[in-house]
């Protein structure tokens, strides 16, 4: 059974790794859960984009929530800022997820063929 | 909506819009009395009278990106499809209770589904205090926000803090050996 004691020490482990290191820039993902979006699959997809942020050890990413953003055919809808720009996912399950996060949040490179307009 | 554990993070999302900052979230299965009840209370602004009897029309909503407003209309629908119960209190400033009720055994009833799942998406972007309570035939599990919180601090909703409540979550789920 996992026990509180294993919290206090990941705590420990986790509390330096929030700050930025050097030359990193913040990046900010939007998930939408707005009832369409949870119809969708948006919490398998948020939930798979904390796996991969944590399994890669990224730091000065926030995952921030946003309700119905009237694209509803298009969820899950995943927004992405970082590197100065602002990118727009479109049905984005948990798999397309966790490689957004591998190539376009850790590396820089947009998926031109998820990205959608609103 | 495939899962209960949806609808509840669905209405965790009106709680927030709602201005909430304390959330209550109790599941209790019974299978003496067949039964199993969801029940949502929250310190959120509330809303009066008219309001509360226009949420469950689907054609009802406070937003303005779309027309229709289906969180709690669902909600109701996956109640009275399995003949359940649905109500919702609510007065201003008095935040709201949201109560539905299932035949446990009734073969429309949703599967609860991942509480672990729903939690940890909750706890990874909402800056809400959760109070959770399952009960199966007598077992509880209990998990409350504040208590994690004052072992881990804002650190709460880092990646690897998550991953570690969910699978925290998933084992004592299975502890009390709800209804998946």
């Amino acid at each position: 059974m996992k026990t509180v004691d294993e919290l206090r020490k990941l705590r420990e482990q986790v509390r330096d790794m929030t700050k930025l290191r050097e030359g990193e820039q913040e990046v900010r993902i939007v998930v939408a859960m707005g009832t369409c979006g949870i119809a969708a699959g948006a919490r398998e997809t948020l939930n798979a984009m904390m796996q991969e942020v944590a399994a890669r050890g990224l730091t000065g990413v926030s995952v921030t929530p946003v309700g119905c953003m009237g694209l509803c055919e298009r969820e899950p809808l995943v927004e992405v800022n970082a590197h100065g720009g602002r990118t727009l996912y479109a049905h984005v399950n948990a798999e397309k997820a966790r490689r957004i996060v591998c190539e376009h949040v850790e590396a820089g490179r947009v998926i031109e063929a998820w990205v959608t307009r609103n | 909506m495939e899962e209960l554990s949806l609808h509840i993070l669905d209405l965790v999302q009106n709680c927030v819009e709602a201005g909430a900052s304390e959330i209550s979230i109790a599941i209790t299965e019974c299978r003496r009395e067949n039964r199993l009840t969801v029940k949502i209370s929250d310190n959120g602004r509330g809303m009066d009278q008219a309001t509360v009897a226009a949420v469950t029309d689907p054609f009802f909503t406070t937003r303005n990106t779309r027309k229709v407003g289906l969180g709690i209309p669902l909600l109701k629908a996956a109640a009275e499809q399995c003949n359940g119960s649905f109500t919702i209190e609510s007065s201003p400033g008095q935040g709201a209770v949201v109560v539905a009720s299932f035949v446990l055994d009734h073969i429309d009833r949703a599967p609860l589904g991942s509480m672990a799942d729903t939690l940890a998406a909750v706890f990874a972007v909402y800056h809400v205090d959760i109070h959770y309570r399952h009960e199966v035939d007598g077992r509880v599990f209990v998990l409350e926000s504040k208590e994690i919180k004052r072992l881990c601090g804002d650190e709460i909703r880092h990646p690897r803090i998550i991953q570690w409540l969910r699978a925290y979550i998933e084992e004592h789920e299975k502890q009390v050996g709800g209804e998946q």
